[in-house]
């Protein structure tokens, strides 16, 4: 007989019970995502972040701005996210990408995607890293089945049923699948023994938002300069995000400048084309460096966004990225409970890290080669890029696949996407 | 417990003996039954959705269904069923699957009566099934159609019975044996005989003489660009599977 008081019944009744079905370390951007298409679908979360609610909430204005693919804001639409920040968007209709050098403007040959040759819309939106934060935790907090811890992990542990987590409080959370969302130094990934392969570009990227005298009429432009490129996209009125990459002493030497002298740099680098320009919220830089965990799973661990694979934001993909991981691991999860099947045993958690490495990989090859090939002056490799750009521009059926690819419709879409 | 009547060829069963610790390992010997699980499931559950009027969203979709899991193996297909609230026997014929099946249900915190018996044995012991699950287990057995007839006389009337197997064509022995067995190395060589095989042809007549109504058969698909199985409506000439009812 093994009553209720046997100290082996005790421990096996421990090991049964759950706080969460899932527990998400990170309560960024892509942790909120996951939560919410999971908490709708029937799992119980628990969300647990180091920084309190408030600080995550009460941000001001100050410049981050993030690209979102048509892709990604239909993910939005789909958890209820896109209703509460659309006012604060702004449509992409028009990219327009060129070569450009220093004081000399664009060069003849440029790509142009119109959003009016893709029946969908617009290929991507802008939005304010401030709205989307604050808009996914008013709505975690209106969904029952989502819990918000605010503290640290200090260590995980797996067993053959589930996870157990240790915080700094020195409570204990227990839960079927660990989520890590942490970042590029996840914690998650490196206490479950997963290791990261890295390689630095040798360049910062310069973050700022400028209000201009003239309407941006919601064209984004990517210049590719010959030390990295230079991106202006249109936020709502007469405000431009500005991502601006320069190798890493350069940026120091440009982000040690004052306000005017930053602007008097930064003005030569696009023309004149919006008319007089100044800064508007704070300066960020951010060195560039592309860092891949070696596995996007291990026991009863799934890795999503950055802690899988932090990427060069040169066409606002990180964002992008971590939402498709979010699809996906939403899509393999409520798949695996419709069967029947342990959501996170190994063979299911398999799918999702099957799904996002090849994806994941090829981005990241695709926008490391793109950004070696154009951040160069070499006059050959110049010409080539030129003509290549014109010809691109000048296929009908090539530009709308880039187009495409740029929205993220391209590969297979996750059911919250498409 | 050893059966006195049994239709299960004994040097099978030691086959199957011998691989049966890892069965839970998705990388271990059984990664072929791991790949194709997703693609069997999808076509159990919806088959038994569809029969007993079932919706795969609800929560424990299948309460009140008494299911048999023949040939139950790990528990690779009891434990879905179970997770999705059906009553599940799980049976095998080889003892040493039942313990490593017990454990693992345990450790998944689910109930499931496990049984060392055959289909036939549990027949003449007079029990009855909502749906009994006979996957991949025909094409080892010594006589079908007294196999399958032990089958339909687990079911109640109306109840549900969705069995799988290999086709026997000279494609099913290119993939099946020497495509899994000897260039993958998927199964353990001798895992499967291929005169044993059967065709769908010859498994609804079978199922008929047997007393079963068959209703749907499919396709099991594996393609080699995707590393993927999925059910096809066309394509039975390697893996398939049926489902019939009994209709007394």
């Amino acid at each position: 007989m093994c009553g209720m008081d046997n100290p082996v019944t005790i421990a096996f009744m421990r090991l049964m019970t759950f706080d969460s079905d899932i527990l998400i370390v990170g309560g960024g951007l892509n942790g909120p995502a996951l939560a919410l298409p999971l908490a709708q679908k029937g799992f119980s979360v628990t969300v647990i972040d180091a920084l309190s609610e408030t600080v995550r909430k009460n941000a001001a204005f100050d410049g981050r701005a993030y690209a979102l693919a048509l892709a990604s804001k239909r993910l939005l639409e789909r958890i209820g996210i896109w209703a509460r920040v659309a006012e604060h968007s702004q449509p992409m209709l028009e990219i327009k990408a060129s070569d450009g050098r220093a004081g000399q403007g664009p060069a003849p040959f440029f790509l142009h995607f119109d959003a009016a040759e893709i029946e969908e819309g617009p290929m991507g939106f802008m939005l304010e890293d401030r709205f989307l934060r604050r808009a996914f935790l008013e709505a975690m907090a209106g969904e029952p089945r989502i819990a918000q811890v605010e503290d640290r992990v200090e260590a995980q542990e797996v067993d053959a049923s589930g996870v157990t987590l240790t915080l700094a409080s020195g409570k204990t959370l227990r839960g079927r699948l660990l989520v890590g969302c942490d970042g590029r130094q996840s914690g998650t990934a490196s206490r479950a023994g997963i290791k990261r392969t890295g390689w630095d570009y040798g360049q910062t990227a310069l973050v700022c938002a400028i209000e201009h005298e003239r309407p941006h009429h919601g064209i984004a432009h990517q210049f590719f300069m010959p030390h990295g490129p230079l991106a202006i996209l249109p936020l709502p009125g007469n405000v431009s995000s500005i991502v601006w990459s320069e190798t890493h002493d350069v940026a120091a030497e440009i982000n040690a400048l004052s306000d005017a002298d930053y602007l008097e740099v930064l003005r030569p680098r696009f023309g004149d084309f919006l008319g007089e320009i100044r800064l508007k919220g704070k300066r960020f830089t951010y060195p560039l460096n592309l860092t891949i965990a070696h596995a996007f799973v291990a026991d009863r661990l799934a890795l999503i966004g950055d802690a899988a694979h932090g990427m060069h934001p040169i066409a606002g993909q990180g964002l992008n990225a971590g939402l498709r991981d979010v699809g996906a691991l939403v899509d393999v999860l409520d798949h695996a409970v419709r069967r029947g099947e342990d959501f996170a045993s190994a063979s299911v958690l398999a799918r999702y890290q099957e799904w996002r490495r090849f994806d994941t990989q090829t981005l990241a090859m695709a926008t490391d080669l793109t950004n070696k090939m154009f951040s160069n002056d070499n006059p050959l490799l110049r010409l080539a890029r030129d003509f290549g750009m014109g010809v691109v521009n000048a296929v009908p059926g090539l530009r709308r696949g880039f187009i495409r690819e740029a929205a993220g419709l391209t590969g297979e879409l996750p059911e919250l996407m498409r | 417990m050893q059966p006195a009547e049994s239709t299960v060829d004994p040097a099978e069963v030691a086959k199957f003996e011998a691989m049966a610790a890892e069965w839970w390992d998705p990388d271990g010997k059984f990664k072929p039954l791991h790949m194709l699980n997703p693609c069997r499931l999808d076509y159990i559950t919806n088959q038994i959705a569809g029969e007993f009027g079932r919706e795969l969203d609800a929560p424990g979709p299948f309460e009140g269904l008494r299911l048999l899991d023949i040939g139950c193996g790990g528990g690779l297909l009891s434990e879905p069923m179970a997770r999705l609230g059906a009553t599940v026997v799980g049976a095998d014929a080889a003892p040493r699957n039942i313990p490593v099946a017990q454990v693992h249900a345990e450790q998944s915190g689910l109930e499931i009566d496990y049984r060392n018996v055959t289909a036939e044995a549990l027949a003449a012991a007079g029990e009855k099934f909502d749906v009994v699950l006979n996957m991949e287990v025909v094409e080892h057995v010594a006589d079908p159609l007294a196999y399958l007839t032990a089958c339909r006389q687990l079911l109640k009337p109306g109840g549900l019975h969705i069995c799988s197997t290999i086709n026997r064509n000279p494609k099913s022995f290119a993939m099946a044996i020497v495509g899994a067995e000897y260039v993958m190395r998927w199964l353990p060589k001798g895992t499967h005989e291929w005169n044993k095989f059967i065709t769908p042809d010859e498994l609804f007549s079978l199922l008929e003489q047997a007393g079963l109504r068959p209703v749907d058969r499919k396709g099991f698909v594996f393609n080699p660009i995707s590393w993927r199985w999925s059910v096809s409506d066309r394509d039975l000439s390697v893996n398939y599977v049926t489902a019939s009812v009994n209709p007394a």
